[in-house]
């Protein structure tokens, strides 16, 4: 198909011709063009259903409140749906498709939905799907879901980059229209620090898209000069194709750079998008103002537009949207569509005017008095029906009719702080509230100013204050000579008296009949409306429906519009991808992956590793022959019980806690007592959180009289630090103690088994007979002459050692170890060997540990010291909580060896109906115990203390498990701890 | 949110763990008070529509706890000192 609607002028490249597609078919446009200007040069008005009754819809618009021309781009991993055609910028070889429809655009078999509009009015959703409940999930969310939509996402991963990026200044600029310009111009040439961010591809905002004189020349290409005067200053950044989304506090805004939307692929190492976050000092909204239409019966066809856009297409993009035209006012502004496509050579055939005083065209059949009560044309208008102020009804042959019902500023960022904008009768709209985020103004149209003159002289001057803010001076210069037209309008917000539908909000399908009904039905505040009839509620956030849905509630109700006030908006200015928020951050990249110093070692041995928190841990090292995981970690459990055993704790938070109060600081921090540790020795401690809850656990050693070391679960090394330092600063501000993360200062390992200390006699340069280093002894040591910690403590049951040393010298040790572990067999034993042998000690970790387990629930109630002052331990008194009947830590094994035990499973007696009033408590960890030849487990059970020996079920409803079980003491092995002393 | 770091200058909210209300700084003695005292100290809290003390913590950064002083309508920042300045003048001692 040609170009057929491509008229003369425009500020398009039309040396070069881009092919493109839509729904299949071939078409071509130019650079300069966008998706939507290029379809209309071709001829094509159709591009998408609506959301709900899958009408045909064309663009209303031609920038980026567009709420019907929503298509889908590219095809493959870069689909994209859900894009406003009005802004997609046209490239060679773009691929796009509607949305919405099936079987195709044209035919859409959901359109049965337009005939049975009745049943989808307002609030239909919660009339009509309320009974039979069950319903809902089933039966009408999936039918509703299916009927009305917007695109589809193709479930492939994104092949693109999204970037984030931070940026200062002193001032912002969102908008680069007349306003902006002037007030970019006014505080670059005054030396500051200026960002210029705009939407569009092209600077200038409204100055392209009309036909004014601004300073002599033609409004666009005064634009054109500004903007390169702005790009030689060095302290202004412009920044094209980015959308200012939101004002957040302290003067940072949010933005959107569009880096690469507009190729066909990104540029080797650009990204598709940027999120930037901007540091301004202070910020002026030149956003400009969108047009908003008057609704009348079937004013939502193909062909129909706002008059703006439709003069917008004729003198930007070259293009008519229809070779018959008509216009459809009630305002000075809306002529200007009339006067210039006539001037282009288009055939007005009638402006028709709500008006009946004001200015008369000349040469134009211009009806004063008179209204469109409806249109013709299935895909497309072609036929206008008018109602003359006479009373005589007529059609009129058209295929395009422009509509305007006045400008509403854009307020929006102004009321991201919950600024209410106030109505402005001159401009029959509303402006920014006085109380809109600190440090920001509106200037031109954004802020009321509809004139040429208006948006410089308000840049400037907005410009020149917000500089004086910042002690700095800025020139007042003579202002370019620009057009000063006052704004002439005469409220008119829709056609009444027809009994067919009038469109208000065409995204989500809301008429004038719908604001009647919610009137009706006593939804009459603006914030019911919105939500009963979901009026500005779709992606377009209502840009161009919501002042006017409140008006006509306003004539309903018989208030004025300040009275009935309005919605106010949120942040994101226009949609936002969720991979630009996501920006790097997905994938593996989505947060950090914190390596142990053995990883390299582990790799090259094939371990497998599990993510615990951020880190990698070996999890175990499969052998040849080993096909199961079961077979590993039994050989690892075993041969450490049986000779000697090596593993990874480096995870384990380590923070150094020096001072002369240091002891009595870990009085505080832990239940039980530290002051009274001997220098040498180590302890485990327990740490509470102050409602008496377990919070963390851990063993602290003593290496000097001021100086310990304390060790947390992997899981809290984070959280103990932070409320470690709570305590120190806030609490007990006058304490002499300091603490320092040592986490990854270190790598640690664990050396356990009957052999651990005869495999560390070879490594470590002192006497660490048992004499001299007995059990729970702590010290600096050396190994091969460098500094190193021992530390005699146990999580195996085993006689076992943790060993550090400073992380660098990780990688030999593990190294050294194994070999020197040659000569006893020695395994490395992964977090699963771990696991095993810990729950075949009974110690607890973070199943236990889950955060609504108190002292007495782990059985160790004695450890919570009354003798002293210390985090929970009032709290851990709590009636409840010393409740005798309570959850108590207990072993598990099944009554048959075969039996299969599941943690979760829940505790039952014999006999009883598996039902809540029955739950005895669960079973928190589960393993197979290859020393007892069963699944084993702990759990925590209702007086568990009184029930060892007794026999009971442990059943899993989910898994489907039923077990007969004996609960033991959680010391399954080595109980006397004989092994560990040894 | 900025935040004004009485030693380190402005710094991005992003830099900070919010705890809460600032209160939590007086905490009961064990030795002294009991079960009523700590229940309130820890579940009871004004929730003012203005002007509110809480607690930061510059956890990327210093780790400072810090009481800022916080309008919770506007988000304005009235004051920012550090806790444990706070906290020693206030008497809390060791």
């Amino acid at each position: 198909m040609t170009q057929v609607n491509r008229i003369a002028g425009g500020q398009i490249d039309r040396a070069t011709t881009f092919r493109f597609t839509f729904d299949g078919l071939p078409y071509t446009g130019h650079p300069g063009d966008t998706l939507a200007s290029a379809l209309l040069a071709n001829g094509v008005r159709l591009m998408g259903r609506s959301f709900k009754y899958h009408r045909p819809r064309g663009p209303l618009s031609a920038g980026s409140e567009e709420p019907n021309a929503l298509v889908q781009l590219r095809t493959g991993a870069r689909q994209e749906p859900n894009s406003r055609a009005t802004v997609a910028e046209l490239f060679d070889g773009l691929t796009a498709s509607s949305q919405n429809a099936w079987p195709s655009l044209r035919f859409d078999a959901m359109a049965l939905n337009d005939r049975l509009s009745t049943f989808f009015t307002a609030g239909f959703y919660y009339k009509t799907f309320m009974w039979p409940a069950a319903f809902w999930e089933k039966v009408y969310e999936p039918m509703i879901r299916r009927a009305a939509g917007l695109g589809r996402l193709t479930r492939e991963e994104d092949p693109d980059e999204y970037d984030k990026g931070f940026l200062h200044c002193d001032l912002l600029v969102i908008g680069a229209g007349p306003a902006g310009l002037m007030a970019a111009l006014t505080a670059g040439r005054a030396g500051a620090r200026v960002i210029l961010a705009d939407e569009d591809f092209r600077m200038g905002g409204r100055l392209n898209a009309e036909t004014f004189e601004v300073g002599g020349q033609p409004g666009a290409d005064w634009a054109a000069a500004a903007v390169s005067e702005l790009a030689a200053i060095d302290n202004v950044r412009l920044m094209k194709r980015t959308t200012v989304i939101g004002a957040f506090d302290h003067g940072i805004y949010g933005a959107v750079e569009r880096v690469s939307d507009h190729l066909p692929v990104p540029l080797p190492g650009k990204p598709r998008q940027t999120l930037w976050r901007i540091y301004s000092r202070r910020a002026i909204l030149a956003g400009g103002a969108t047009e908003r239409p008057i609704a009348f019966e079937n004013n939502d066809r193909p062909g129909i537009m706002l008059a703006g856009s439709l003069r917008a297409y004729a003198n930007r993009w070259a293009v008519t949207v229809g070779d018959r035209v008509a216009i459809f006012i009630n305002n000075d502004d809306g002529l200007r569509s009339a006067t210039d496509l006539q001037a282009k050579g288009v055939d007005v055939v009638a402006v028709i005017d709500a008006r009946a005083d004001g200015p008369l065209l000349p040469d134009i059949r211009h009806l004063k008095g008179a209204e469109v009560i409806d249109t013709r044309g299935r895909l497309g208008l072609t036929s206008i029906t008018i109602c003359q102020s006479n009373g005589r009804i007529e059609t009129i042959r058209a295929s395009a009719l422009g509509v305007s019902g006045g400008w509403n500023p854009n307020v929006n960022i102004s009321s991201h702080h919950r600024s209410r904008p106030v109505w402005d009768e001159a401009i029959q709209s509303f402006i920014p509230g006085h109380d809109g985020p600190p440090g920001l103004s509106a200037a031109g149209a954004a802020a009321g100013a509809l004139s040429t003159h208006g948006a410089l002289a308000t840049g400037q001057a907005q410009a020149i204050a917000a500089l004086a803010d910042l002690g700095r001076t800025a020139r007042a210069e003579l202002l370019p000579e620009a057009e000063d037209a006052p704004v002439s309008i005469t409220p008119k917000w829709y056609v009444a008296g027809g009994k067919g539908r009038a469109w208000i909000d065409p995204q989500n399908d809301v008429t004038v009949k719908d604001v009647k009904l919610a009137h009706q039905e006593n939804f009459t505040s603006v914030e019911h409306l919105k939500r009963y009839t979901t009026l500005g509620m779709a992606t377009d956030q209502g840009k161009t429906a919501n002042v006017l849905g409140l008006a006509i509630m306003a004539g309903l109700t018989g208030r004025t519009i300040p009275e009935t006030g309005t919605t106010i908006y949120r942040p994101p200015y226009t949609p936002v991808a969720m991979g630009t928020l996501a920006g790097r951050s997905r994938g593996r990249a989505f947060k950090p992956t914190r390596l142990t110093p053995s990883h390299a070692w582990a790799e090259e041995q094939g371990a497998v590793f599990v993510e615990v928190g951020q880190w990698l841990r070996t999890q175990w090292i499969p052998r040849p022959g080993e096909v199961h995981w079961r077979d590993s970690v039994d050989r690892e459990v075993l041969a450490t019980r049986k000779s000697v055993g090596i593993c990874d704790v480096t995870t384990l938070g380590k923070i150094d806690i020096q001072g002369t109060d240091a002891g009595a600081f870990l009085d505080r921090v832990y239940a039980n007592t530290f002051s009274t540790l001997a220098v040498g020795k180590c302890r485990y401690g327990l740490m509470l959180r102050e409602d008496g809850m377990v919070f963390d656990d851990g063993t602290t050693a003593r290496l000097g009289a001021h100086e310990y070391v304390m060790t947390t679960t992997t899981a809290n090394a984070v959280t103990v630090f932070r409320h470690l330092e709570f305590c120190r600063q806030v609490l007990w501000p006058d304490m002499d103690v300091q603490l320092i993360s040592t986490t990854e200062a270190w790598a640690q390992y664990s050396v356990a088994g009957p052999n651990a200390r005869r495999l560390l006699e070879r490594i470590v340069d002192q006497d660490i007979s048992d004499a001299a280093f007995p059990y729970m002894a702590a010290g600096n040591v050396t190994v091969g002459g460098l500094r190193a910690r021992l530390f005699r403590i146990s999580f195996s049951g085993e006689l076992a050692y943790e060993i550090a040393v400073p992380a660098r010298y990780g990688d030999a040790l593990i190294r050294r170890l194994v070999e020197e572990g040659r000569a006893f067999d020695a395994v490395v034993y992964g977090t699963e060997a771990l696991g095993v042998m810990r729950v075949e000690k009974g110690h607890v970790a973070g199943n236990e540990l889950n955060g609504q387990s108190t002292a007495l629930n782990m059985g160790l109630g004695k450890m919570v010291s009354k003798k002293k002052d210390s985090i929970g331990m009032v709290l851990s008194g709590r009636e409840g909580m010393v409740d005798p009947d309570g959850y108590r830590l207990v072993g598990v094994r099944p009554v048959s060896p075969e039996g299969k035990l599941t943690a979760g499973s829940h505790f039952l007696e014999i006999g009883a109906a598996a039902v809540v009033a029955n739950d005895g408590g669960w079973l928190t960890s589960k393993v197979y115990s290859p020393h007892l030849g069963s699944d084993i487990a702990l759990g925590y059970l209702k007086a568990g203390d009184r029930k060892i020996g007794q026999r009971m079920r442990a059943v899993n409803l989910l898994a489907g498990t039923d077990t007969e079980v004996e609960i033991v003491s959680p010391h399954f092995f080595d109980p006397e701890g004989e092994r560990l002393r040894g | 949110m900025i935040i004004n770091h009485p030693i380190l200058g402005p710094r991005d909210a992003q830099e900070f763990v919010y705890l809460g209300d600032a209160s939590l700084m007086n905490r009961p003695d064990g030795m002294s008070d009991g079960i009523e005292a700590f229940h309130d100290y820890l579940y009871n809290r004004d929730n003012p529509a203005g002007a509110h003390r809480e607690l930061w913590y510059h956890e990327q950064g210093d780790r400072s706890w810090l009481v800022v002083t916080r309008n919770t309508v506007t988000h304005e920042i009235l004051k920012v000192e550090l806790a444990r300045d706070v906290a020693s003048k206030a008497g809390r001692g060791k």
